[in-house]
């Protein structure tokens, strides 16, 4: 309790701190260069405003309306990972309570929070207690509820999750919450019939070149178009990732060189595609002992078996002399690797039982 | 820590092992041990097992939330090292989310693991992941050759090539082994006996007898020998790999498939479950049952 309490001070210091900080960045980028602090791409582009969030256009619809003064549902957010979740409740927060109220008004917890059945039940109950009055101290009006952010929550018990239901209820006169989570369906059915559910999509492609383009004007980076299109295709609509890879990308490449395809392939780990057809190539010779040779290779250079596995999925599936039903039988074998390797078996044995199959679907097939 | 090096100077060199404790919501008591300077601190959590999402909470905040003293002379923020992050549990790492995030200002993390699919992606969307691959077979030997160069030995090229292959790609085990080879003779020779570890060649003999003789009874003596491995703390997937491969070299290629088959259902398991030695038992016997079947088909085809 006591390091929970400590963590909550901290964040909304660190908030403070970097929001004045963010304010300028803003309005003028010569403050940023010259501050001292080295803000990681992610953060320092993270969407201010509720108007600046891309993509995601029935939350932002909603979130504006709210902005606007009418009333605020408890919400439900679930999404892939990096598609602007947790920027767009900050955002909305920061500006329906500007930042002196923001921590009187939000209590924001995360995984990294104890958050058992008891946090629930002491912490939550006692912050949703307190009315909030309807004005700020400088005499603007602002709404009269508080904002509980349970970010992450589909990490939570499902205990903790069924002692929010009763609190959700009673305290709507006082507080809203938000839920954040990447599977809705972890999420317990009596709390997302409470909630409004926004789905977040993955970025479209023109949205996140936009966004790409104009952080690479900013950061002066110079990058060839084909390798922002590898860029897109390598983060499958995770905008977090993409500037991620982005800015070590242009780490590597230093002022003045351009970032190329490469590059980016190398930074994101995928495997290059020759690998590829020297894996199927071995598949096609029916030789157990050159299967465990790549294997092995595979293993040595470091590639992730999942990464190998969505690969070759994209691989199998548009493989053209092999009939429907050896394609089946690989995906399912797929399928079942994929659940393995989730579960922590070891990628040696998954990817040569997988491997095999795929051998024995390609020489012995039908 | 070459990186370490770079950032903060020599000051990161002065290392010190520190005893933390936690109190777990249970109360129960933890102790980890870490190794830290004044700028990084370096921990393993999966060494308290499935408590070390309290570790990840408590310890890695802890180190976030105090910011560096002096911010002028060097840099603003500091390190927490974590090592074998794929052996993690589900909880902490969603508990490392978004603390990574929260303190970036004050804290970078930087996660060791060996592969990535074992790491949450909403993990490998916050990190820039570098992949470093093993190094070959030449890079191996060449390196043996400068070790051995500065301890004033004289290293045959065979030799050194032949360590770098036993070693597959581990560079640990290659100097490791470089070692064992001087112990054992000096000077060295070209076609000197490379030893490979105890039980690895413990693994071998065990996967003879179980290609030699199918029984209840062999499986006895099998699971005795499986059993001593594990008391001398074998890794029970390595186990199963090595199985693996000594039995695969044993066997027919028809067979192949299957077996692969059974050991990476077995392995998944086993990962699943609690005691290691059910699923190797339950692996062994199924390669009887399967060689068994084989041998005795094939005695059939012969009348």
């Amino acid at each position: 309790m006591e390091a929970f309490l400590k963590g909550s001070t901290a964040s909304s210091q660190t908030k403070k701190a970097s929001a004045p900080l963010a304010s300028t960045s803003k309005k003028d980028n010569k403050d940023v260069q010259q501050s001292p602090k080295h803000i990681p791409w992610v953060e320092k582009y993270r969407p201010r405003t509720v108007e600046d969030v891309a993509h995601q256009d029935e939350v932002v619809a909603v979130l504006r309306k709210i902005l606007t003064g009418s009333d605020l549902p408890n919400l439900l957010f679930y999404g892939p990972p990096g598609t602007g979740k947790t920027s767009t409740i900050l955002a909305a927060a920061r500006s329906l309570f500007g930042h002196d109220l923001y921590r009187s008004r939000v209590l924001e917890l995360n995984a990294s929070d104890e958050r058992g059945i008891n946090v629930i039940r002491e912490k939550v109950k006692s912050f949703a207690q307190f009315t909030a009055s309807n004005t700020r101290p400088d005499g603007k009006p602002c709404p009269p509820y508080k904002i509980v952010i349970l970010d992450e929550a589909d990490s939570m018990t499902s205990a903790a999750q069924a002692a929010l239901r009763r609190t959700m209820e009673k305290e709507t006169k006082t507080t809203r919450f938000c839920l954040i989570c990447n599977y809705v369906s972890r999420i317990i059915e009596p709390i997302t019939s409470r909630c409004a559910k926004f789905r977040f999509k993955p970025l479209a492609e023109t949205v996140m070149s936009e966004r790409l383009k104009h952080i690479c004007k900013e950061e002066k980076v110079q990058i060839v178009e084909s390798a922002l299109e590898t860029l897109m295709h390598v983060s499958d609509g995770d905008m977090r990732r993409a500037v991620m890879y982005l800015q070590s990308a242009s780490r590597l490449c230093g002022q003045d060189e351009p970032v190329t395809e490469n590059i980016i392939m190398d930074i994101t780990g995928v495997m290059p595609d020759e690998m590829l057809d020297l894996v199927l190539k071995t598949c096609h010779s029916d030789s157990y002992e050159k299967l465990d040779l790549v294997v092995k290779q595979i293993i040595r250079e470091g590639y992730a078996a999942s990464q190998v596995l969505s690969q070759l999925h994209d691989r199998v599936v548009n493989m053209e002399d092999i009939t429907d039903r050896q394609k089946s039988a690989i995906c399912e074998k797929m399928g079942e690797v994929d659940k393995c390797l989730t579960d922590g078996a070891d990628e040696y044995l998954q990817m040569i039982a997988l491997f095999s199959v795929i051998m024995q679907q390609l020489c012995h097939g039908e | 820590m070459c990186v370490l090096r770079e950032l903060y100077g020599a000051g990161v060199e002065k290392l010190r092992i520190e005893h933390n404790s936690f109190t777990t919501p249970s109360n129960k008591k933890l102790e980890i041990v870490t190794i830290s300077s004044n700028y990084h601190i370096e921990v393993n959590p999966s060494d308290v097992g499935i408590h070390d999402r309290v570790v990840v909470q408590e310890m890695i905040k802890n180190v976030a939330q105090v910011n560096q003293l002096d911010t002028s002379s060097q840099k603003d923020f500091k390190v927490v090292v974590l090592t074998e992050v794929d052996r993690l549990s589900r909880d902490a790492q969603h508990a490392l989310r978004r603390t990574m995030e929260k303190y970036m200002a004050t804290c970078r993390l930087i996660l060791v693991c060996n592969s990535t699919s074992k790491v949450i992606p909403a993990i490998r969307s916050r990190c820039l992941g570098i992949r470093v691959a093993a190094p070959s077979q030449e890079e191996i030997a060449q390196i043996l050759h400068n070790v051995c160069k500065k301890e004033g030995l004289n290293l045959p090229s065979e030799l050194a090539k032949r360590i770098a292959e036993k070693s597959q790609g581990n560079l640990r085990r290659a100097i490791l082994m470089c070692e064992a080879c001087r112990v054992q003779q000096y000077p060295f020779s070209a076609d000197q006996q490379v030893s490979d570890p105890d039980w690895e060649l413990f693994l071998r003999e065990t996967a003879t007898m179980i290609v030699q003789e199918q029984s209840p009874r062999r499986l006895l003596e099998v699971r005795g020998r499986l059993y001593e491995l594990l008391t001398h703390c074998i890794p029970p997937d390595v186990v199963m790999r090595g199985l693996l491969q000594e039995l695969l070299s044993n066997c027919d290629g028809v067979l192949k498939p299957e077996v692969v088959q059974s050991a990476a259902h077995f392995e998944h398991r086993l990962q699943c479950g609690q005691k290691a030695i059910y699923h190797l038992e339950a692996f062994v016997a199924r390669f009887m049952a399967i060689y068994k079947r084989f041998l005795e088909e094939g005695i059939a085809d012969l009348f």
